[in-house]
């Protein structure tokens, strides 16, 4: 079995040694991909952290192996996405089997649209994402990972909270502004705090093996409904990096869970699934029930959840880490604008309805899949087996086949910080979207939308011919939140500053006529956009989306 | 109270369509009735489409009642 890949030295703490308390404005709690990717957002908007971790190493075993076309654009603002192209292994065709045939029901492409920097997924293990953000996380200057630094205690004041860190040389006090409880499913500070997590337990047992193998499969996700090898169960197969195969094997409710384990047992499985003289090693081996859950809210008072601290779905779907991430995209600059006094705290209630109406969508999605796989009654997998007949011929009856609905980016349309549409658009995009992402060129480089937002609020502007800039956008970018402006040129060439869309996507994708203007949050949701650009109406979709109107 | 839903009587030959509907299921083992049955939903449903004659179709069959 694997030994831990990467491992982290304690380091005394100053304040062990020094009787001055110091004050953070945050203070994240867990440095799992969420605290760390946390840390480093609120980074980017110049708030200072530290990540407090109980443990001295990234994560065991590959755990979270799927990360999502969002949450990779999210981590590419965050400066991690190159190492995770680089070795990660890009998927787009998923395959769905079912019963004794050895020929696939069909096949599914999870990207939508070409043309976009990043791929439907990316799998990689979670230890090798972990160790990027960490890498990352040390050429910045305001985010701190402390290992052995274990939370024992958080006091919530009035104006901030205070923490107890116990480490293995002594215990110490740190006070802050926030507390960002990134801790995971079983949060100790959910518990300390006595909050509920609310939800059910599947009776359900799933056996991941992660084995090594030279195998010529080709890269996608092929999921079996009740295949030969494991008979009335689901299997699924998942690439990795490194020859890395996932395997995860549906076992039932009723099952001694030692017997499981057993290397013989797994590899019976194994063997039973790839053939009898096959070559692997074992990499990592779990048996895991799951759950969907969630806090009624994630923020209270001054301490703020997020990741699976505050919501819990099955892993089918591959919803977990990457809402985190997607929590993560939303608290940062709502956090920032607080502590930097530019926004009320009450914008924090946004980070809740928005990332709560995420975790509803999530937990349903998953639980919809999940009673897809493992049918509750007799009519249910009647009906469920007749799905997957169907499926082979029908197109409308793949519809209904639910291996899990893989992670999409959550769409915010029911959000207050939205300003509604006055004008008429022909784009997938609505107010609440996340941007969509178009090749474009920023002085002849080739380069992606995407990059170009984000982190501020942006305002895009497609450009009438000649145009450089919409009158009095300069100004924009001295308000006290300010607007950084994007002009999309008007011809095919760009010219200076100016942003190429050479290959016309973007226009059509966002129905970018002259003169349209789109203004994006500095998570690159979209949150208003106009015919013709007006300096109010963009200082006062900022307003909105800041909660500035109190009235 | 049907509000999209067509309860009128709409296909023309009806006992030709009965008749046919119970010879779908002769010989087949009740698994496998159940199974021809529910691709008959899915079918029809499908071929139905919209979303508020579906719901209303699925709201009718709960509530329906036979008078004793």
């Amino acid at each position: 079995m694997r030994s831990v890949r990467q491992t982290y030295p304690f380091a005394r703490p100053s304040e062990l040694d020094s009787k001055d308390r110091i004050r953070l404005p945050v203070i994240i709690v867990g440095a799992g991909p969420v605290g760390m990717a946390m840390g480093l957002d609120l980074d980017r908007q110049g708030i200072r952290s530290v990540i407090l971790d109980d443990d001295n190493k990234v994560s065991i075993g590959s755990r979270a192996i799927l990360w999502s076309k969002r949450a990779l654009e999210v981590l590419d603002r965050l400066g991690c996405s190159r190492r995770i192209l680089d070795k990660g292994v890009t998927w787009n065709l998923g395959k769905i089997f079912f019963g004794d045939n050895k020929e696939p029901v069909y096949g599914f492409n999870v990207l939508e649209e070409e043309d976009q920097q990043f791929p439907g997924f990316i799998n990689l293990q979670q230890y090798y994402l972990e160790e990027y953000l960490k890498d990352e996380i040390d050429t910045r200057e305001l985010t701190e990972v402390r290992w052995e630094n274990e939370v024992t205690a958080v006091d919530q004041t009035a104006d901030g909270a205070t923490v107890t860190v116990s480490t293995p040389q002594g215990e110490y006090k740190l006070d802050c502004d926030y507390v960002i409880a990134a801790d995971g499913s079983h949060s100790p500070i959910r518990k300390m705090l006595g909050f509920d997590f609310g939800g059910e337990t599947f009776q359900d047992h799933f056996l991941i093996a992660d084995i090594k193998m030279k195998a010529d499969f080709p890269t996608e996700r092929w999921f079996w409904f009740d295949p030969p090898f494991n008979r009335g169960q689901s299997a699924l197969l998942h690439k990795q990096p490194d020859d890395v195969w996932r395997l995860d094997f549906q076992l039932g409710w009723d099952i001694d869970r030692e017997e499981e384990l057993k290397p013989d047992n797994v590899s019976r499985r194994i063997r039973a699934m790839m053939g009898e003289d096959f070559e692997f090693e074992f990499e990592w081996v779990s048996i895991y029930t799951f759950q969907c859950r969630r806090m009624d809210s994630f923020v209270h008072n001054r301490v703020i959840f997020v990741g699976d601290a505050a919501h819990l779905v099955s892993p089918f779907g591959a919803r977990g880490a990457n809402s985190g991430l997607q929590d993560v995209d939303n608290l940062g600059w709502k956090l920032a604008l607080i502590l930097d006094g530019k926004a009320p705290p009450g914008l924090l209630e946004s980070y809740d309805y928005e990332r709560v109406t995420a975790a509803k969508e999530n937990i349903l999605n998953s639980t919809r899949a999940t009673d897809f796989i493992t049918p509750k009654s007799e009519i249910s997998r009647v009906f469920r087996d007749a799905v997957l007949e169907l499926a082979r011929d029908f197109e409308f009856a793949r519809r209904f086949v639910n291996s899990g609905r893989l992670s999409v980016a959550c769409i915010l349309d029911e959000s207050g910080l939205n300003t509604q549409d006055r004008d008429s658009f022909n784009s997938k995009l609505v107010p609440g979207s996340p941007g969509v992402d178009a090749p474009v060129t920023i002085n002849g480089e080739e380069s992606w939308f995407l990059k170009s937002i984000g982190n501020e609020f942006t305002a895009v502007y497609f450009a009438r011919d000649g145009e450089k800039a919409p009158r009095g956008a300069a100004g924009l970018e001295e308000d006290c939140i300010p607007v950084r402006t994007v002009v999309i040129s008007g011809q095919n060439e760009a010219g200076a500053g100016l942003l190429g869309d050479h290959k016309g996507l973007l226009r059509q994708r966002l129905d970018g006529r002259p003169g349209t203007c789109y203004l994006f949050r500095p998570d690159q949701h979209l949150v208003a956009r106009w015919r013709e650009f007006d300096l109010q109406a963009v200082r006062d979709a900022v307003a909105r989306a800041t909660m500035q109107f109190t009235g | 109270m049907s509000q999209k839903l067509c309860t009128e009587p709409r296909i023309l030959d009806q006992d030709d369509f009965y008749a046919r509907l119970i010879a779908l299921h002769e010989g087949l083992s009740s698994d496998e009735s159940n199974s021809l049955n529910c691709k008959l939903i899915l079918l029809m449903a499908n071929h139905i489409g919209d979303r508020e004659v579906l719901f209303e179709v699925l709201d009718v069959v709960r509530n329906y009642r036979p008078q004793q």
